[in-house]
């Protein structure tokens, strides 16, 4: 399965779900990856981690760590 | 599916007259919404001056509320601290759940919700609402940043989703103050008709999220009853159900009778055979509920512009212009600190030259005119002038927060931050902490990891703080020579200010290394964090927190400030009357002004050495002698323990004590003239750096410490911060002092 950090910049795909669970797991959730959302990856930092990505008409930054939680498939 | 008719539940039921309202008490509405959507501006808008900031009990979270009148009804407005969502994995984040539910002790349940809603990111900011909703209040929707959502291509319909809500939907531009009135209008309505908002769109549990909470209220119904005296409310269940090692579970947990079966009982129940997370569950069907809300509600452009965000965040988050401008953006928050505030503060200084002098010539000599001019103007003048820098200062970290630069910072900073076991969350407060350590430690609350937060409270005092920077600037304008460096581009003096900036960040970096790897060693906690649009700061919120700070500052230099500066001057002056015989003042004033005062100043400052201060100064002197100090320094230095700014008081009365009032030097001038007993200079550069180094590092601020304990709910964090700060100054000034000396500088 794809994961959210292995999207290149510029490109979008859809949240299929969530192997985080606990509290990593319910603020992805709340802060709006649910299954079917698209999600595109903006840019990673300057040194290279975190990345910022695009989701429900808003920026959001996370680690590589948590995005290689999210699972995606194409848009 | 959708019903777009207006229902009961979106008009008042009943219109009770502004007449009848009048006698009532004031209506209490709470104000909730998504960090980043205009709340805090929103509130400043709507209540004006007429704000108080207080604490919960048991908690760290800010209490802020103000007064708004409409039709000569009163509404107590009750500011939560923004979040996205009431899901609660600490006491603080159930703060929001409790008040609105009416259960923190001595606060009023509110009689309706103000929902702040940022338009341009609707989905996400109605999230929150749809919880907010469930706890069965009435509900008012402030819909802000439309102009934002607007120049975004998105184009809203508030009546439809007024409609669709069952609750009033009022458009508003925080900044501008516009739909302010409306807003007003719709809270009172709504607050004295004490309807519960019921979206005609209705939203449900999903159906095992439903039989959990069935599940969960049976199962803990008697032993809740028995510690409580009352039933949980079905959105505490949900929270206990859902949250998963949160905090409604762990208070659950803390009763007995078989909670922990029936917790794990309602779990597998609402889980069934699927592997999804409750949560998981509840966040899928609440962003299900707001599609259905809002389709048709939203309207896009085809071509959605290119945002400004967008293009300014190339630029700032580019790997090198991004970090070019970020140091140039520190580089001008030093330069202008130093370069812009001196008016100011000249003047400042020059108004309370007038008034000690005024003060002086008035009075007749004796203690009370010494303890207004000394102790009283003296003390505390020396500190007010430093006033210009700290708003600066504020102005500064204030434009950056409200602009949205701050949270570019924690994106490019994370990384670095990463390696030494943080996260670029802590480089907001750790930047804060350049301004205060005291709102930079309640600034930490952003951080939901709790190792990560003692991590970045016990590390932030050592960053300078704007108190630091009397004593900085004192010693760096006395005794660091005028010179510019790197073909005169930058003063040496500004340099110097740089170098102890470095230092404070460096020992701050390496401590937290340290502690992330010992005390507080631990999983990497996640790090996921919005980038707010960039937006023009509204001057008027600016403001309002700069005076706010102001306020602050001044309670602290007229308090504590204050009363240190009087205590030094009654330890200085007492006992008194020792004077030498021969000190015939009237005479040598006479007979020149300049050179003939040099008995008095010496009997003077015989005067002060055989003061209780001097005493205690020359009792400890032996301890701080290695680091190059005499017993006036360990003295100011001890007296600064408190507020480490009343370290410019207590050189100010030490040194000025001796000098007639219409000796006109500065504080600057009298330190570069002291001597030693052999007569050689006391402050040499060595010494001047090992001062400085000293207070770079040093814990001297009562209040940091008293944060910390309060912080953490420990006095044994906030000793320790103040312990191990301590030890380092000491060690750091006797390695600059001896090393300096060494080194022949």
């Amino acid at each position: 399965m794809r994961t959210l950090d292995q999207l290149r910049p510029g490109m979008s795909a859809r949240v299929v779900r969530l192997a985080a669970r606990g509290a990593i797991g319910q603020r992805l959730s709340d802060m709006g990856f649910v299954e079917g959302t698209a999600v595109k990856l903006i840019r990673a930092a300057p040194l290279g981690d975190p990345l910022e990505v695009e989701i429900q008409d808003y920026l959001l930054s996370l680690r590589r760590a948590e995005a290689h939680l999210v699972e995606i498939s194409d848009a | 599916m959708l019903r777009s008719s207006v229902e009961d539940g979106s008009k008042p039921a009943s219109r009770e007259g502004a007449t009848n309202g009048a006698a009532h008490a004031p209506l209490r509405v709470a104000v909730v919404g998504n960090p980043n959507a205009g709340k805090s501006t929103l509130f400043n808008a709507l209540t004006g001056l007429s704000q108080r900031v207080g604490n919960y009990p048991g908690v760290t979270v800010e209490k802020k509320s103000g007064v708004l009148e409409v039709a000569g009804r009163r509404i107590e407005l009750v500011d939560l601290p923004g979040t996205y969502s009431l899901a609660a994995h600490s006491p603080d984040e159930m703060v929001a759940v409790d008040l609105l539910l009416g259960h923190v002790k001595g606060e009023r349940a509110p009689d309706a919700v103000l929902a702040v809603v940022d338009a341009s990111n609707l989905e996400r900011n109605l999230y929150l609402l749809s919880q907010v909703v469930d706890l069965g209040l009435p509900v008012v929707v402030a819909l802000n940043m439309s102009d934002v959502a607007e120049r975004r291509g998105i184009h809203v319909d508030a009546d439809l989703l007024a409609a669709r809500l069952g609750a009033p939907v009022v458009p508003t531009r925080a900044n501008r103050g516009a739909g302010v009135d409306r807003l007003r209008e719709a809270l009172r309505a709504v607050a004295d008709a004490r309807t519960p908002t019921r979206p005609p769109v209705a939203y449900a549990l999903p159906d095992p999220l439903a039989q959990g909470v069935a599940a969960l209220r049976s199962g803990v119904a008697a032993p809740v009853r028995a510690a409580l005296g009352r039933d949980l409310h079905e959105f505490e269940l949900l929270r206990a159900l859902v949250d998963e090692e949160g905090h409604a579970e762990a208070r659950l947990r803390a009763l007995d009778g078989g909670v922990a079966e029936a917790l794990a009982t309602s779990r597998a129940r609402a889980r069934g055979p699927s592997t999804v997370p409750l949560s998981a569950l509840e966040a899928q069907s609440r962003y299900r509920w707001i599609r259905q809300l809002v389709t048709g509600c939203v309207r896009r452009d085809e071509q959605m512009p290119a945002t400004w965000t967008d293009r300014i965040d190339r630029v700032l988050t580019h790997k090198i212009s991004g970090t070019l401008v970020f140091a140039g953006a520190m580089l001008l928050l030093f330069e202008s600190i130093f370069a812009w505030a001196a008016p100011a503060q000249d003047a400042l200084e020059t108004a309370m030259g007038w008034v000690g002098g005024a003060i002086g010539a008035w009075m007749p000599e004796g203690a009370l005119r010494s303890l207004l001019v000394d102790g009283v103007v003296g003390g505390v003048g020396s500190v007010v002038a430093f006033l210009p820098q700290i708003l600066l200062l504020f102005l500064f970290l204030g434009i950056l927060e409200d602009c949205g630069y701050m949270a570019r910072a924690a994106f490019l900073m994370d990384k670095v931050m990463a390696s030494v076991g943080l996260s670029g969350k802590s480089f907001i407060p750790m930047l804060s902490g350049f301004a205060c350590a005291v709102p930079a430690v309640m600034a930490t609350r952003v951080i939901e990891n709790r190792r990560d937060r003692l991590a970045t409270m016990l590390v932030t005092p050592l960053m300078t703080c704007s108190a630091r920077l009397p004593v900085y600037a004192v010693m760096i304008s006395a005794f660091v020579p005028q010179r510019s460096v790197l073909g005169g581009w930058v003063r040496l003096s500004a340099l110097t200010l740089l170098s102890l900036y470095l230092l404070g960040i460096v020992t701050a970096v390496a401590m937290a290394f340290l502690l992330k790897r010992t005390l507080l060693r631990g999983p990497a906690p996640p790090f996921v964090m919005e980038l707010p649009t960039y937006k023009v700061p509204s001057l008027r919120t600016l403001l309002q927190r700069l005076r706010e700070r102001a306020v602050a500052f001044l309670a602290r230099a007229g308090t504590v400030i204050l009363a240190m500066s009087i205590v030094v001057w009654a330890l200085a002056y007492f006992p008194h009357g020792e004077r030498p015989a021969a000190a015939p003042t009237g005479a040598s004033a006479a007979v020149s002004a300049g050179a003939g005062a040099g008995d008095d100043v010496a009997a003077r400052a015989a005067q002060l050495e055989g003061s209780a201060l001097g005493r205690v100064g020359h009792a400890l002197e032996p301890v701080f002698r290695p680091l190059g100090w005499d017993w006036r320094i360990t003295v100011a230095t001890l007296a600064s323990f408190p507020a480490r700014e009343v370290v410019v008081a207590t050189l100010g009365t030490i040194f000025n004590l001796g000098d007639a009032e219409d000796d006109p030097e500065g504080l600057e001038r009298a330190l570069a003239k002291a001597r030693r007993a052999d007569g050689s200079p006391l402050f040499t550069l060595p010494v001047a750096l090992s001062v400085m180094v000293f207070f770079a590092l040093c814990c001297q601020c009562g209040a940091t410490v008293a944060t910390i304990r309060r912080e953490t709910n420990s006095w044994g964090w906030a000793w320790f911060t103040f312990t191990y700060m301590t030890l380092l100054a000491y060690g750091a000034s006797l390695l600059v002092f001896q090393g300096s000396r060494w080194f022949g500088a």
